[in-house]
């Protein structure tokens, strides 16, 4: 009796595992089979049967898409707009951030909630009216200002991020600090923010994939400077087949090393229910 | 002034900067997309350019195919996070690896999505590949063309439920963590199954983050349009890709804030009916 009960605990525990494994090949598969395409030969891509190994294995694909047209001055756009795009948005929302996680003031609760609800950010919705604003205040088809607009929708992510790594900053560490002798600005460049620090990068690393990806606001706001995203999606119907696939692995390849660091904050993010 | 009234004011000043930065950036375009869409061309208030959307004979199926596409994107991508949560919640080995794995299409934009399920919907692509091979197929079957839109569809829907779940499974995860053991211990004491465990305790503990992870996943599934375009070309449209191209190709932003006021609009009232369906049992007595 005893020994059927473990029997049949290691089977399901062993379905579990199975189930777990195949929910993760949901995951890679796709991502793989886009990597296939993107490191073999140009001419492998049209073969067919499709083969599921790069034979051989080859860069002439991906070294295509880099040298075609734009390419190379998107992806500077691209990471352009991203650099910009991270660092104002840690200008800006890391000390609202710090607000939230250490204060204590009327209004707090109606900023978290504000800052909760534009998580949602209505991208399609804001890029029209700020692209014609833009034309107006002569800023349009520009990378500033597409960063601009990529901050407004990294803030709230960044606000959140700060202030939760911030709040796990114990408070006593700076309380001492300042009983030594720091100020309240001492204590925190000195003790919370080296604490602070790898939440920090966290933080701008999504900032910087969230901007990455982005393609709506792109091609509305930009007509020379395209990003990548933008580029490609212009170009798509009437480009071949090699310059898809690999413009495609090029744009997620970026996601599989920034999750690895960012995912333990993704709880940080998403995690907060407001009620 | 007092060191007492400049600490009790240092807060507003952190957050002065990003309330300005919200204010133009978000709250004065949002205005301005409805002032836009109600904006005759020689100035004044017009009804015209939802007169001119609405006649557009794309609109029909873009209204048709964004809500089909939510109505069966979201059962399928909650059904798959949840999946992913409890597994995740299981305390496997490599919990740590499979959420990595679980979570990088959170990364991956929608363009790129789009055109990693092209590559496998394609004529000579790997699906047609694979369906040969096992003799289900004798040549390859056209799954991406403009006659076979339930194909296009379907490719659409693999494509954003590949993408998109692993923000819902993130938001379920965080859900799950803070439901006590003890309540489910005790389901384990009164012999409950897995599947008990599942509808009496956790989905109906787990109401607020389904709620939030609804609302999130509705809103943005009213704005996708890249995955469209890679995956089917204009094969499909959906609302926002019409905003885009009437404001892309047709160069009038009258008429492409008028699809954008709508997204709003749309984006709202499921907002509402979100909160209104998923109410806890307190509100519901009210």
């Amino acid at each position: 009796m005893k020994s059927s009960n473990t029997f049949l605990r290691y089977v399901s525990r062993g379905l579990v595992y199975l189930l777990a494994i195949l929910m993760a090949l949901w995951v890679l598969l796709p991502i793989y089979l886009i990597g296939v395409a993107a490191f073999s030969e140009q001419l492998a891509v049209y073969k067919y049967p499709r083969p599921f190994f790069p034979s051989p294995f080859s860069t002439e694909t991906m070294v295509f898409f880099l040298k075609s047209t734009g390419v190379a001055a998107s992806v500077r756009s691209s990471v352009v707009v991203a650099l910009i795009t991270l660092s104002l948005s840690t200008l800006i929302g890391a000390p609202a951030g710090y607000a939230i996680a250490r204060f204590v003031f009327r209004g707090r609760e109606t900023f978290r909630l504000l800052v909760v609800s534009t998580r949602a950010f209505p991208i399609v919705i804001l890029s029209i009216p700020l692209a014609v604003s833009f034309i107006e205040w002569g800023m349009y088809d520009s990378v500033y200002s597409l960063a601009l607009m990529h901050t407004a929708l990294a803030l709230p992510f960044t606000i959140l991020i700060t202030s939760s790594v911030f709040a796990s900053v114990p408070r006593d560490l700076e309380e001492a600090a300042m009983t030594l002798g720091c100020s309240q600005l001492q204590a925190f460049v000195r003790v919370s923010l080296p604490l602070a620090l790898p939440g920090l990068a966290a933080a701008t690393l999504f900032t910087f994939v969230l901007s990455w990806n982005e393609v709506f606001a792109a091609v509305i706001l930009t007509v020379r400077n395209r990003t990548l995203p933008a580029l490609v999606l212009t170009v798509l119907d009437v480009s071949p087949l090699p310059y898809r696939f690999a413009g495609g692995f090029f744009m997620l390849a970026p996601s599989l090393i920034f999750m690895l660091f960012i995912r333990k904050y993704l709880f940080n993010l998403w995690g907060k229910v407001t009620k | 002034m007092s060191t007492r009234r400049l600490q009790a004011l240092t807060p507003y000043a952190l957050l002065l900067p990003s309330v300005i930065f919200l204010l133009v950036f978000f709250a004065y375009p949002m205005v301005e997309a409805f002032t836009l869409a109600f904006r005759a061309e020689g100035g004044g208030w017009t009804l015209d350019n939802f007169q001119t959307m609405i006649r557009d004979v794309a609109f029909a199926p873009a209204f048709r195919t964004t809500l089909l596409l939510i109505l069966i994107i979201i059962p399928v991508q909650f059904a798959l996070a949840l999946t992913m949560a409890l597994l995740i919640q299981a305390k496997l080995k490599f919990s740590g690896l499979f959420l990595y794995i679980y979570a990088i299409p959170l990364g991956i934009s929608e363009l790129a999505a789009g055109i990693v399920w092209f590559a496998i919907f394609t004529e000579r692509g790997y699906l047609n590949t694979v369906l040969t091979a096992l003799g289900i197929l004798d040549k390859p079957f056209i799954f991406l063309s403009y006659q076979n839109t339930g194909w296009l569809l379907f490719a659409v829907v693999l494509a954003e439920a590949w993408r998109a779940t692993s923000i819902v499974m993130v938001i379920l995860v965080a859900g799950l963590q803070s439901i006590p053991n003890e309540f489910l211990e005790a389901a384990d004491v009164f012999g409950a199954t897995l599947w008990d465990k599942v509808w009496r305790v956790i989905l109906p503990l787990l109401r607020p983050s389904l709620q939030v992870a609804l609302i999130l996943r509705t809103i943005l599934a009213f704005q996708v349009f890249a995955v469209a375009l890679a995956v089917a070309g204009r094969g499909i449209t959906l609302l926002a890709a019409e905003a885009y191209r009437w404001y892309n190709t047709y160069r009038d932003p009258n008429v492409a804030a008028a699809f954008a006021a709508l997204i709003m609009v749309l984006s709202i009232v499921s907002t509402i009916l979100y909160l209104w369906g998923l109410r806890t049992p307190e509100e519901q007595t009210l």
